[in-house]
């Protein structure tokens, strides 16, 4: 039923989650047997005569206080797991989580930056959210941790990886159109593989313009085979002539390098006739290499 | 028995034709006229749905793009949560019946009740127009979260105006209740003797007068912010985003009681009649509704666990939220003791009742499990969530408003409709309801985030479940309705009090006269006297 567990959280979450539910199983079991077994056992054309009975104070002490006891139970489960969740350990490592409308970016303290999250195993890990534009929310479920990214507000979160491998990263606060586009990976490695990962040996090849396109979630608004989604398609997109609103004004444009430049840059700019004034500013999330390969690649399609 | 001739349905008054009804300021035909126009809203809602099922069936697309499944789930919440769930029971059940139940000859205001029917026209054509005008429909889910909602160049402004208008007809219906209760009981009438649908009204009639002015300021400020900018919620002009999810659930969880006391009020009418017998723990039911109207004012921070609210308010949070928990569950232990040697028919009405219990009790128990600090951490935002509140508000408002529905079905209309394909109805529905729902559990345990247009490969199998349980669903819905619709026209001539009811809407012809009593009716005996044959 539960995904994957692979940090020092699943264990109480999950053993809360199963505490809670077990009574919760019982109490519906009981409800449920004891409402078929009176409406069976006294049906009109078995038992006609009814009798009144109009309450029982007894009664109602006890389902009121062995309720009350099962609740503060639970209330306490939840609670000593979530006291642990907020209580950064000293010697964690720090990594920023940027996110953005729709993708995530993470920068190390030495300056590393990543579209995926790096993490060696059994150590702490202390992410710190920023978000440049609107809510979101990271969200790991194999280490069952959960934060909004508000934008003006310092969230943060922490966890300690257990398990070697691989697992998914969620927007779960809803952003907008990308929003089910904002996936990331978290990697969990051994120390020595992480430590040479951070200094930056076997860092894989910059991505080509296609991979950039699907990394930074160009196209959860933008198709590559021509319909238009939220924004128009990349299809045939170098030398189409185009109308746009320029300050308020419409022209026609030729879309050449330095349009799709600007385009990326400062978005606002010029935007395409029949579609909304939405996209936001790549400006420090594409690095000149990278905003090459996009246009570069731009023109191929 | 009753004549047709001289009941609220048939009066001749100085007006004519569709103006004699859009014009009454009568307490019955009010309840129709929002009837008429909450079922209506209620099939958007469900088509709405249907849709963004259709489009989950398969990850990526399906039958639209994102945008436009992004605008479906935020009409399909607008819709479902401020014309149909708010609404339905109070405004439909609540107008014909709470002066009936009282011994009164209508509501303390008729033109105010009349009023806030135009009111509620009114919200719904904004909500209709914001789906066709300029920026097209709104994409920010029901929720309205600020910063995306002020960027959003949707219609925005216009949903945001609709739910305010919208609030005003709640407000209006509330005020109305709580003076009708206080001043126009009749005589012997006690508070202590009132029907408990009556006194679950009078629970509701406090929040929305409370509650609803809250929202009202909050989504006037979304407007303010969105036109001038003056930058209350907005983090680039130094405003703050947590601010406005605070306001808005100040309003949105006691919200929920709006919708789900007075279903357990129709819940509580129909037990005893189909048990024939008196209801146990008549005054723990009574003040368990009050209980539940004030501990729940005090809940809303169980929204924002994970948004970055304080350690200490999340803790407190979660306790209160454990201990409303409370007096739900006595409600229910009385239901079921009701029960305990009683002369059981299992009517429609009773059935749709049992399965309001069953499903309510999930929803309030997954609800315990949401309530849990560190678990909310982890389902929080997923579809758990979604299953829950469906499984609260369908399953049990829902269900309670059908079961509502058929109880009063023939005092409304003086007919009957078939019981056995009322039964087979609701038996279609309850499948299709937990293969839809249940699923959605299922999903949200394994991570799937809400609110997702695409998914991955993992949350393939619960989708599929849940989107043909939606179809099962909708089939059962078609049935229940036909049914009804054919009782309308073809259906037998119903008694006065078909299901031997002791509450005064069945002392009186089915359907009711204009002026509901000859002669201002004295208590003298308990809504659910059955001792005293
Ligand atoms: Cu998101
Ligand atoms: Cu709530």
């Amino acid at each position: 039923m539960f995904p994957d567990a692979a940090s020092t959280f699943a264990s109480p979450v999950d053993g809360a989650f199963l505490f809670i539910t077990a009574i919760c199983v019982f109490m519906l079991a009981l409800i449920t047997f004891l409402m078929v077994f009176f409406t069976i056992k006294y049906r009109r054309t078995r038992h006609p005569e009814s009798e009144n009975i109009e309450g029982n104070l007894l009664l109602e002490i006890v389902w009121t206080v062995i309720p009350t006891i099962l609740v503060t139970a639970m209330f306490y489960y939840g609670w000593i797991g979530y006291r642990e969740m907020v209580n950064v350990p000293e010697d964690a490592i720090t990594v920023q989580a940027t996110g953005r409308m729709w993708s995530w970016l993470f920068e190390y303290e030495n300056g590393r930056k990543s579209d995926t999250l790096h993490v060696p195993v059994n150590r702490p890990v202390w992410i710190k959210l920023v978000s440049v534009d609107v809510l979101h929310s990271f969200y790991v479920p194999a280490f069952r941790i959960k934060k909004d990214v508000v934008p003006g507000v310092d969230n943060s979160l922490w966890f300690q990886p257990d398990e070697i491998g691989s697992y998914d990263i969620f927007c779960a606060e809803y952003c907008g159109t990308g929003h089910s586009a904002m996936l990331s990976k978290v990697d969990v490695m051994p120390e020595k593989d992480f430590q040479a990962w951070l200094e930056g040996a076997g860092a894989p090849a910059p991505l080509s313009g296609k991979e950039l396109l699907k990394a930074k979630g160009c196209r959860g608004c933008h198709s590559l085979n021509g319909p238009s989604l939220v924004g128009p398609s990349f299809r045939g997109i170098f030398g189409r002539r185009e109308k746009v609103m320029t300050g308020g004004r419409e022209q026609e444009v030729v879309i050449d390098e330095a349009y799709l430049r600007r385009s990326m840059l400062e978005p606002a700019a010029d935007v395409v006739v029949g579609f909304p004034p939405i996209m936001p500013s790549q400006k420090g999330v594409l690095s000149e290499e990278e905003l090459v390969a996009i246009i570069e690649y731009l023109k191929t399609l | 028995m009753s004549p047709m001739q001289n009941s609220y349905l048939t009066q001749s008054g100085t007006r004519r034709g569709l103006l004699a009804w859009v014009l009454s300021t009568d307490h019955k035909r009010i309840g129709l006229l929002y009837l008429v126009s909450v079922l209506s809203f209620y099939t958007v809602g469900v088509l709405l749905g249907l849709l963004m099922r259709l489009e989950l069936l398969t990850p990526g697309k399906t039958i639209v793009q994102a945008s436009t499944y992004n605008a479906f789930f935020t009409l399909h919440g607008v819709i479902m949560i401020f014309l149909f769930v708010i609404p339905a029971i109070p405004a439909i059940f609540g107008n014909f019946f709470l002066p009936i139940l009282i011994g009164a000859k209508d509501v303390a205001f008729p033109r105010l009740n009349l009023l806030s029917w135009y009111f509620y026209i009114g919200g719904a054509i904004l909500v209709v127009t914001a789906l066709f005008a300029g920026g097209g429909p709104p994409d920010t889910g029901w929720t309205f979260y600020v910063p995306y909602s002020l960027r959003s160049g949707t219609n925005v402004s216009l949903a945001v105006f609709a739910a305010f208008i919208l609030g005003f007809s709640s407000i209006l219906t509330g005020l109305n209740f709580v003076t009708t209760i206080h001043r126009m009981r009749a005589p012997g009438m006690r508070w202590m003797k009132m029907p408990l649908f009556v006194w679950s009204l009078y629970a509701t009639a406090w929040v929305q007068i409370l509650a609803t002015p809250i929202v009202g300021i909050t989504l006037l400020l979304v407007i303010l912010e969105r036109l001038f900018g003056v930058g209350l919620f907005d983090p680039a002009k130094g405003g703050d985003p947590i601010l406005f999810e605070h306001l808005f659930w100040i309003y949105s969880h006691p919200a929920v009681y709006i919708m789900i006391l007075p279903a357990m009020g129709i819940i509580t009418e129909i037990i005893p009649v189909f048990a024939r017998r008196t209801i146990f723990g008549y005054k723990a039911i009574a003040y368990s509704s009050i209980a539940i109207a004030a501990l729940g004012s005090l809940v809303w921070g169980h929204h924002m666990f994970v948004s970055g609210q304080s350690y200490t308010a999340n803790v407190i949070f979660s306790l209160l939220t454990f201990l409303v928990a409370i007096p739900s569950a006595i409600k229910v232990f009385n239901w079921v003791a009701t029960l305990y040697k009683g002369a059981i028919d299992t009517a429609p009405p009773f059935l749709f009742a049992l399965a309001f219990i069953f499903l309510f009790s999930i929803g309030g128990l997954t609800g315990l499990i949401q309530g849990a600090l560190s678990v909310n951490v982890y389902v929080h935002d997923t579809y758990f969530v979604v299953g829950h509140f469906h499984y609260v508000m369908f399953g049990g408002t829902g269900f309670a408003f059908f079961g509502g529905l058929h109880y009063w079905f023939p005092k409304m209309f003086g007919r009957m409709y078939s019981k056995g394909r009322a039964t087979v109805a609701l038996l279609i529905l309850f499948v299709g309801f937990n293969m839809l729902y249940f699923s959605m559990f299922l999903l949200g345990l394994q991570g799937m985030p809400r609110r997702y247009y695409d998914y991955l490969p993992e949350f393939h199998t619960g989708h599929v479940v849940a989107t043909v349980g939606s179809w099962v669903l909708v089939a059962g819905l078609i049935l229940m309705f036909a049914n009804l619709l054919h009782a309308l026209r073809k259906g037998e001539k119903a008694e006065d009090n078909p299901w031997g009811g002791k509450t005064l809407e069945w002392r009186i012809a089915s359907p009711p006269p204009p002026e509901n009593f000859e002669e201002v009716p004295v208590i003298t005996s308990g809504a659910y006297d059955y001792g005293a044959r």
